[in-house]
């Protein structure tokens, strides 16, 4: 009699039992997501992550996956906090075939820049992140798809512009942004100062610390200083607070301009009708009439695999910003898979297919997404994407969109770009990459 | 390396040093090979850091008596001063940086420690929120913290110590159990001399103490002057050994509050009840967060699973509170008299009113 032999028993069941759990040698592309849940921004959080959930399981369940490579992801809480997000980070990195990482979060954003450099996976920020990672020939790596900061600010003083009747009449105006006392509230102070400059309107930015349930003396101030214009830079609770509070010492709400992160439907519904009448940046258009929403809600919904708790947050600003995001991670293996072949990539492989991520207004029509973005055209220099920004004013009871596509100024800030990816080279001894084939060294 | 507990006397082998250097071993001779790169990075290092902050906090809340609700903003203060002398003045070496961190710490927490003269309890605790709100505010107001960063925040550089770049998860790892233990050894000499009885005589009866000739004025600053030095050091192990990137909100009040717990849960007045404690505050959560997602992940949605975790967190607190008091550290005290008898020193007596305060003094 072996006395052994139940060890070895057990070793084989053990190992019998991992053997079966391990999932069919399938191609696979994984997406870590560092969702939020939990806390102050979770009504952002749920939507954006639902959208991307829901946009994954449609190519799944519609097409078997990415010219058959299956969409798969897994979740951790971060609650918004960095230190949460660095630790799923550490977690999932590992786990094979990772595609992009999608944290939703400057914070977080600006604690991964380093790490995923190292690992060589692209880090998508969409319509946020750090400006200067507009810059692909610093930041290989790195993707605020669609919008930066400093586009979404231009965007939004040149649509003052057109309210006022042209550029010209902007001289002498005062406008006030209220920001979040945040890494991604700050972002923009420096770019608001250079448009000042520039336009030669009156400025002043108010910092509303987080998470800004709290307002009152900074709307006595906007009052004291007369302002023409208040451009809302906030997120989650602060912005239905703002707009309660401006109702309250009588500022008009359609005089206040929401930037990205201030133009959801949990941003105005809870304000009541102190937020009819309000305007707010987009670049994605809300709503469920577009043929992409339509196919979520048939094929995900109808399957009982969708995300969101509440079916009403379908076609919403978030859900549809997680959709949008979805359809650009996906493009992006699809034209990576075009060259690399239709196979699990690895995470440089999928950087260059976001660095070749053109999707033009007909293709973005193919996809069904007609009308809920432009379009997007990311090259190996310029990881935004040259993304096009529209303006939605709230009635109280859904938004309607109140301007044509409009273009920030490019031209105007890229050199202010490439002066800050300069700076971040040099103290990081990064060598600037001089083409599209330069191989990423680090 | 220096492994100062080590020295050789003759009844050097007692229970405790053998301790001593089984952990040392571990922590050198077998983590840094075989940990992986989530232990190290994700657990590790965020452990040793809070935890060299609770020891910190310890000296001044567990022996001195003296409450604080700042610990937060002194972690900041230590990150930020470390960033700019190494920002501001290149050459000088990292070891250096991190000392002068401490040094400003400790600079800014015997400012603050001044109110404990005439305050005292809960007073004095609401007094220590100055620090916390007050170093927050200047850290977002004043843009040189963070070198006009328009974001507020900062990037901290690669570790070079002494011409070896301190990247990797195992070397940061090793750097930041060096530093915690160097800091830990030097704490436990400190509370053992003089100084450390006169923070137990302030701790247990402030007008006895005065009366036997203990100097209250200085005993009260070193306390905070140490327990602040403590904790900048290990903000600066969060801000280049962990995060390796840094913004103030990131050292909100919850912080503190965080720091502060650790020491109740691990055992006030304990050394090795603030490394339980760390222990169980960073780890636990992580530890139920994937087990519940094992468990459950197919049936709820990460935020459930998240609100459940806190219920059960908090409601695992109460009870260890309500069945130990004195923490995790008497706890393991305890079950180490049942496993270990023959091994062990006399037994600790029962808790009585009349030896619970020389019981809370024990390192």
């Amino acid at each position: 009699m072996n006395v052994f032999k139940p060890f070895r028993l057990a070793v084989l069941a053990t190992a019998i039992a991992v053997g079966a759990m391990l999932p069919a040698k399938a191609d696979e592309q994984f997406f870590p997501l560092q969702s939020y849940r939990v806390g102050p921004y979770a009504a952002g959080g749920t939507g954006f992550f639902g959208g991307f959930i829901d946009y994954l399981n449609l190519i799944n369940i519609r097409d078997g996956g990415v010219n058959g490579v299956k969409l798969t992801w897994d979740e951790g809480e971060t609650q918004y906090e960095v230190e949460r997000g660095v630790e799923v980070y550490e977690r999932l990195k590992n786990h094979p075939g990772v595609a992009a990482w999608n944290p939703l979060s400057v914070g977080i954003a600006y604690a991964m820049i380093d790490r995923i450099t190292k690992d060589k996976v692209p880090l998508i920020t969409i319509n946020h992140g750090r400006t200067d990672s507009t810059d692909g020939r610093v930041f290989p790596y790195v993707f605020p798809l669609l919008l930066n900061p400093y586009s979404e600010t231009s965007g939004i003083v040149n649509y003052i512009a057109t309210r006022e009747g042209g550029p010209d009449k902007l001289k002498g105006k005062k406008i006030v942004v209220l920001y979040h006392g945040s890494p991604y509230g700050k972002e923009t102070i420096p770019i608001y100062k250079l448009l000042a400059d520039k336009y030669g309107f009156d400025l002043e930015q108010i910092e509303v610390p987080h998470p800004g349930n709290e307002q009152q003396s900074q709307w006595l101030s906007i009052r004291r200083a007369k302002a023409d214009y208040v451009v809302l830079r906030g997120w989650g609770v602060m912005n239905p607070v703002a707009l309660k509070t401006a109702q309250k010492v009588g500022f008009p709400v359609d005089h206040i301009i929401g930037n990205v992160w201030s133009n959801s439907e949990e941003d105005v519904i809870p304000a009541g009708d102190a937020a009819k009448g309000y305007v707010a940046i987009t670049t994605q258009a809300s709503g469920a009439e577009y043929p992409v929403l339509q196919e979520v809600i048939k094929t995900v919904y109808g399957a009982g695999k969708g995300n969101l708790d509440d079916k009403k947050r379908i076609g919403s600003v978030y859900h549809n910003l997680g959709i949008v995001n979805g359809i650009l991670n996906v493009e992006a293996i699809r034209i990576a898979q075009a060259k690399f072949g239709h196979r699990t990539l690895t995470g440089d492989e999928v950087r260059w297919g976001f660095e070749h991520l053109q999707l033009d207004p007909a293709r973005v029509e193919a996809l069904g997404a007609k009308d809920l973005f432009h379009s997007i055209n990311v090259t190996w220099d310029n990881h935004e994407g040259d993304g096009r920004v529209t303006f939605q004013q709230w009635d109280g009871a859904k938004w309607k969109v109140v301007s044509d596509w409009i273009a920030p100024d490019w031209a105007f800030l890229r050199p202010i770009i490439e002066k800050s990816s300069a700076a971040y080279a040099a103290e990081h001894n990064i060598k600037i990459r001089t083409s599209d084939d330069t191989p990423v060294s680090q | 390396m220096s492994t100062p507990s080590l020295s050789i006397n003759a009844n050097w082998l007692t229970r405790s040093r053998v301790g001593v250097a089984v952990l040392l071993v571990i922590a050198y001779g077998v983590i840094p090979f075989t940990g992986s790169e989530y232990l190290l990075d994700a657990i590790l290092t965020p452990f040793l850091a809070l935890a060299l902050a609770a020891v910190g906090l310890n000296v001044l809340t567990g022996y001195a008596g003296q409450v604080s609700l700042g610990s937060a903003a002194f972690l900041a203060v230590g990150a930020y001063a470390a960033y700019n002398f190494n920002l501001r003045i290149p050459e000088l070496p990292f070891l250096v940086s991190l000392v002068l961190a401490g040094i400003v710490a400790a600079a800014v927490g015997l400012v603050f420690g001044l109110p404990s003269l005439r305050l005292r309890g809960f007073y004095l605790a609401v007094s220590t929120l100055a620090a916390q709100f007050f170093v927050q505010w200047a850290l977002t107001k004043f843009g040189w913290f963070s070198n006009d960063n328009p974001s507020g925040v900062i990037d901290a550089p690669t570790l070079t110590i002494g011409g070896v770049q301190i990247s990797g998860a195992a070397r940061r790892y090793v750097f930041s159990v060096t530093i915690v233990l160097i800091a830990t050894f030097l704490t436990v000499r400190l509370l053992a001399a003089q100084s450390g009885r006169n923070f137990i005589a302030v701790r247990d009866h402030e007008i006895a103490a005065k009366v036997i000739g203990v100097p209250l004025l200085r005993t009260k600053l070193l306390a905070f002057g140490v327990s602040s030095f403590l904790i900048g050091v290990a903000g600066v192990l969060w801000a280049f050994a962990y995060l390796r990137t840094v913004e103030p909100a990131g050292f909100n009040l919850d912080r503190s509050f965080q720091i502060l717990f650790i020491i109740i849960i691990g055992g006030l007045a304990s050394i090795r009840g603030s490394f339980l404690g760390a222990a169980f505050i960073v780890v636990f959560p992580l530890l139920l967060s994937r087990v519940g997602a094992a468990l459950l992940g197919n049936v709820f949605d990460s935020g459930v699973l998240e609100m459940s975790q806190r219920i059960v967190i908090g409601g695992l607190i109460v009870g260890l509170l309500i069945a130990e008091p004195r923490g995790l550290i008497a706890l393991v005290d305890r079950l180490s008299a049942r496993i270990l008898p023959k091994l062990r020193r006399p037994a600790p007596q029962p808790i009585s009113p009349q030896n619970y305060h020389s019981q809370k003094g024990v390192i």
